[in-house]
């Protein structure tokens, strides 16, 4: 995981659980004409120890950041991959937007030199599809390889839809995942003219704030997500540690607008309700969900509406909380990085808190939303949320091995 | 001022991601320093910006080793 609160799980979780931020103001370019200002950015990445800076070179950032959550996430499975195996273990690993800050160098190289001067490197250091090329080629991993794209639902469906390549029986390990870097000129100014993003300025740590009655629209950020999916008796008959098992996948479309759910939550509610039935687990074994909440007002409160039609009275006893209070939203990464909190919070037993909740939204007042502070818990199984433009929904459950 | 020997075997070295003393005057720059086509079509155009020239492609084409890349400067850039 590469995360605006560290560049591996350890760092990243760590500060998670002790409820940092890691929103800064924007210094990779000059802000001060934007409406926000600041962003969750990556800090002091290198892919040195991952890959050689050469081939770095030629690769978007979003592409390096999941290269090397890639690459971690491999050398923690303890997978090698052989002649034998290579055929049945694939790729899926896509990003919300992908190289934007490529594509706006590349434009202004034909605007002020000419055509004649854009790299060769300029498109496949800039699509989508390029980490997953790419691990492929540096583990020689034959099997399937795939980027979906689905905006901030990427990480979601990419995970999800891997999980279904090893059910249907073609693979038997795909990395999934999801990596982001839209953080540049023309990616804030996108989001900042859909009136997606909050604008304040003058205290960015205190401005990601989800269900809080204050909360004015999302933190962009940066980072990469990836997960090793194994076949259960694969990874058992090597000795794999296990984290957690991935036990159900469900998706929805709003049908409703470009850029908001709607108020009753209802496509939200069906991806929820699709993942808990592919599960086929009892409500009471939820005990966590990792919220989309991404402390925009009309998409927090669909959520908790959602979330209080799906889960009925066991709605008393699962914690809800938004890891993109601290994180901001790493768009096409965030189901990425979210699954794998999800994962870690069935290992430590623990709900990771949504910070800045000091006024919690009557709407979603009565849900336990764990404000400031983690809370240790019993924990059976994790929900995990992810919602994007377009009403694109997906939810994964994960459950604890039994 | 640099020569242009020395110009050139910095910029292939930069290109190509190889130390400036691996690259010999004689290296072939796919089959000695590692390059693919695409890091060939880079390199020339590094090397068009750095001696402020066009290489037309059927010339670019034949440029194949760093001795080649600094013969074709001093001819074409008196």
């Amino acid at each position: 995981m590469v995360s605006p609160l560290g560049n591996t799980v350890a760092d990243t979780w760590g500060g998670i659980l002790n409820g940092k931020s890691g929103v800064e103001p924007i210094t990779s370019f000059d802000a001060s004409a934007f409406s926000t200002q600041f962003s969750a950015s990556v800090k002091d990445f290198s892919v040195d120890g991952y890959f050689a800076q050469k081939d770095a070179r030629k690769m978007d950032r979003f592409i390096q950041f999941g290269m090397v959550a890639g690459i971690q996430a491999m050398r923690d499975s303890g997978l090698e991959v052989t002649d034998e195996n290579s055929a049945r273990m694939g790729v899926s690993i896509g990003s919300g937007i992908g190289g934007i800050g490529t594509i706006e160098d590349g434009t202004l190289v034909v605007e002020h030199k000419g055509p004649r001067r854009m790299s060769p490197f300029f498109v496949p250091g800039a699509i989508i599809n390029m980490i997953a090329g790419n691990l492929s080629i540096h583990y020689g991993l034959r099997g399937p390889n795939l980027a979906v794209t689905t905006a901030c639902t990427t990480g979601t469906h990419c995970i999800g839809l891997a999980a279904r390549s090893i059910m249907y029986g073609e693979t038997d390990v795909m990395l999934a995942g999801g990596a982001e870097m839209a953080t540049t000129p023309v990616g804030l100014g996108g989001f900042a003219a859909a009136r997606a993003l909050s604008s304040r300025n003058d205290n960015p740590k205190a401005a990601s704030r989800p269900w809080d009655k204050d909360r004015d629209g999302f933190v962009l950020g940066d980072g990469a997500g990836v997960l090793v999916l194994e076949e259960y008796e694969h990874a058992k008959a090597r000795g794999a540690n296990i984290y957690a098992e991935l036990v159900g996948f469900g998706m929805s479309g709003d049908a409703y607008h470009m850029t908001s759910p709607p108020a009753d939550g209802s496509g939200a509610a069906l991806s929820m309700q699709n993942a808990i039935k592919d599960a086929n687990i009892a409500l009471e074994d939820i005990n966590y969900i990792n919220a989309h909440g991404t402390s925009t007002p009309a998409g927090d409160v669909a959520e908790c509406r959602a979330v209080k039609s799906v889960m009925q009275n066991a709605v008393d006893q699962v914690a809800v909380s938004s890891t993109k209070s601290m994180i901001g939203h790493l768009l096409g990464a965030a189901g990425a990085v979210e699954a794998i909190f999800s994962v870690l919070a069935i290992r430590d037993q623990v709900a990771p808190p949504t910070i800045n909740l000091d006024n919690p939204d009557e709407e979603c007042g009565d849900i336990n939303l764990v404000p400031h502070t983690a809370q240790e818990k019993g924990i059976q199984a994790v929900l995990s949320n992810s919602f994007g433009f377009g009403g694109t929904n997906g939810s994964l459950v994960f459950s604890r091995l039994k | 001022m640099s020569s242009i020997e020395e110009r050139v075997k910095k910029i292939v070295a930069e290109q190509l991601g190889v130390k400036e003393d691996e690259v010999k005057a004689e290296a072939s720059f796919v089959e000695d320093l590692g390059a693919d086509s695409l890091d060939t079509v880079e390199l020339v155009m590094a090397l068009e910006e750095e001696f402020e020239t066009e290489i037309p492609d059927e010339e670019a084409e034949k440029i194949t080793t760093v001795q080649l890349a600094i013969d074709y400067i001093n001819a074409n850039l008196a």
